[in-house]
């Protein structure tokens, strides 16, 4: 039933352009960015042959074009996300999965687990790009690994945070400029706080990122991300049963 | 209600009430359907029938009393209760970017139809419906008429036990709006029907029984037979060019009463043991009275509707 719906999600998503101009236009940043430090590489190479240790081509292009992305898909996710139930609401179709035999839970999963998809597909392309060096080079698979997983990571956390505003409001824009405003704003408590373990840190998504980006895979920060996504998708559970008991 | 366990009881609603805020929009309402039977939901704008029925689909939840769907409790067992519900809302909730086909294919695989019976499911609500030439098309690029019809088929293509259709007709031409009473009609064969509408022929040509609702109350529930033996027959209506005056009507043997409704024409309240056609004929011809007309008031649904629910407005 959860499938059922998350296919019923990348379907909708795919029936309308939105998917293929984001999918499109995202694909063309991330190739530019892509292409400016592979330039840029290129240039320092020859002095870089002179260290004794060299930083190689994953850490000075892979990872900083993962950090990128997570920026990009940070604007890109609210534009996807603002759909889930404001659109429904809207249209007033949530009553077709509101009547269906399903619990509230497996409709915030589907919703959920379709949208996170889809950033996947995102994600499995900067993948791609990474792994097009492999003509003139030799990758860090592990760093590659670990920036993979902290880009997936992210990408669901954005979902579920997207997903909970999405359910809050009937109107589209509202749902993304509130999903884009909160993600803003964990991004940066973790970049403007002077002391790196002020308590305000724990809440932002940046620092948590930052390990995966590094090439640690730290197993409190996968806590801290699955804490973080199953919060969202509890609250937007309670916000939508709040909605068949008070009207 | 007739002798219990005749037929099997697939609706059950025990004193529902609902409360939005200071306001009661549904009060103690408690009725039984059985299974073949069309029940009617009468009543003005704002009487509660929308939420009645969203209380009885699941997608409210009652402030107080409860819902039993064919023996399983509605609160208490929500996904077994809404497996027997088929329910068009009163905007039909349908995914304009999807196609009639697909559109039908995930409300079956939202009603937990398997894989092997769905075609054939979707294939058979779409015969019903009359969709069978607009499968492929977008929902988006469909006449209102055609939406209401994919409306109506995603909530029997699963075969329920209890479809609930909230003013199923509305936005129809008259030539669908038949077509959709005969689906009901034939839908109400092997299943029950909860419909809600304004248009009160629809409810005499569709529907067993009748409910009409006002100020979220139950003020009236009865069948429609019922209601045609007890209003059908009583009251006759009669135009008279030259009329007598009215004492001399109520004189007539089996003539109870005499209501003025315009100059000519009289409303009749008649005796339903003696009937007073014949003797008002002959007194008619004997008095030259110009009768033009005689006949039984046909609107007897509309008169119990009006006079239930604007009476207790101006009361």
């Amino acid at each position: 039933m959860i499938g059922t719906i998350a296919a019923k999600e990348l379907k909708a998503l795919f029936a309308s352009p939105l998917a293929w101009v984001t999918l499109g236009l995202l694909q063309a940043v991330l190739a530019w960015l892509f292409l400016a430090r592979l330039d840029a590489f290129l240039a320092v190479q020859p002095r870089l042959a002179q260290l004794a240790n060299p930083p190689g081509i994953t850490e000075l292009i892979v990872a900083p074009m993962f950090g990128t992305a997570a920026l990009v898909l940070l604007m890109a996710a609210p534009m996807l996300s603002m759909r889930l139930f404001a659109d429904e609401r809207r249209n007033q179709t949530l009553t077709l999965l509101m009547s269906a035999p399903l619990t509230m839970r497996q409709i915030v999963l589907g919703k959920f687990l379709g949208l996170t998809a889809f950033l996947w597909i995102i994600v499995a392309a900067c993948v791609l790009l990474a792994l097009s060096l492999l003509a003139g080079g030799n990758l860090d698979y592990g760093l590659l690994a670990a920036n993979c997983a902290g880009l997936a990571l992210l990408c669901a956390a954005y979902a579920a945070l997207g997903l909970f505003i999405s359910s809050l409001t009937s109107h589209l824009v509202v749902a993304a400029i509130g999903t884009l405003a909160a993600l803003l704003g964990s991004w940066l408590i973790g970049i403007n706080v002077a002391e790196r373990d002020a308590p305000l840190t724990l809440l932002s998504l940046a620092r948590h990122f930052e390990s995966f980006n590094k090439g640690v895979i730290d197993s409190a920060d996968v806590v801290w991300f699955a804490l973080f996504i199953a919060t969202f998708l509890a609250l937007a559970v309670r916000r939508l049963d709040r909605d068949r008991l008070f009207g | 209600m007739g002798d219990p366990g005749a037929s099997e009881i697939t609706v059950s609603a025990e004193a529902l009430s609902r409360n939005f805020g200071p306001l009661a929009a549904v009060r103690e309402v408690s009725f039984q359907l059985k299974r073949g039977e069309v029940l009617g939901f009468l009543g003005p704008n704002g009487a509660g029938k929308t939420t009645t029925m969203q209380m009885l689909t699941g997608n409210l939840a009652p402030s107080s009393g409860g819902v039993t769907i064919c023996g399983v409790d509605l609160l208490e067992q929500p996904v077994q209760a809404k497996a027997r519900i088929g329910y068009l809302p009163e905007t039909p909730p349908l995914y304009r970017e999807l196609s009639v086909d697909e559109y039908l294919q995930l409300a079956a695989k939202l009603h937990r139809i398997d894989r092997p019976r769905r075609a054939q499911a979707v294939a058979e609500a779409k015969r019903r419906c009359g969709l069978a030439d607009v499968g492929p098309r977008l929902i988006g690029t469909l006449s209102k008429g055609y939406q209401q019809r994919v409306g109506i088929a995603q909530a029997i293509v699963h075969e329920p036990d209890v479809v609930i259709l909230d003013e199923p007709t509305i936005g129809l031409d008259p030539n669908q709006m038949r077509e959709i009473r005969q689906l009901i009609r034939e839908i109400g064969g092997s299943r029950s029907v909860i419909l809600s509408t304004h248009i009160l022929p629809e409810v005499e040509t569709v529907c067993d029984r009748v409910q009409i609702m006002h100020q979220g109350g139950m003020v009236y529930s009865d069948t429609i037979a019922a209601l045609k033996r007890f209003h059908g027959g009583v009251t006759i209506e009669i135009g008279l060019r030259a009329p007598p005056a009215p004492e001399r009507l109520a004189e007539i043997t089996g003539v109870l009463a005499v209501e003025r409704a315009s100059e000519t024409v009289f409303r009749i309240q008649r005796d339903p043991e003696r009937d007073p056609t014949d003797a008002l004929v002959e007194q008619a011809v004997a008095g030259r009275w110009g009768l033009y007309r005689l006949a039984p008031a046909q609107t007897s649904l509309e008169d119990v509707f009006v006079k239930l629910t604007r009476g207790e407005d101006e009361a």
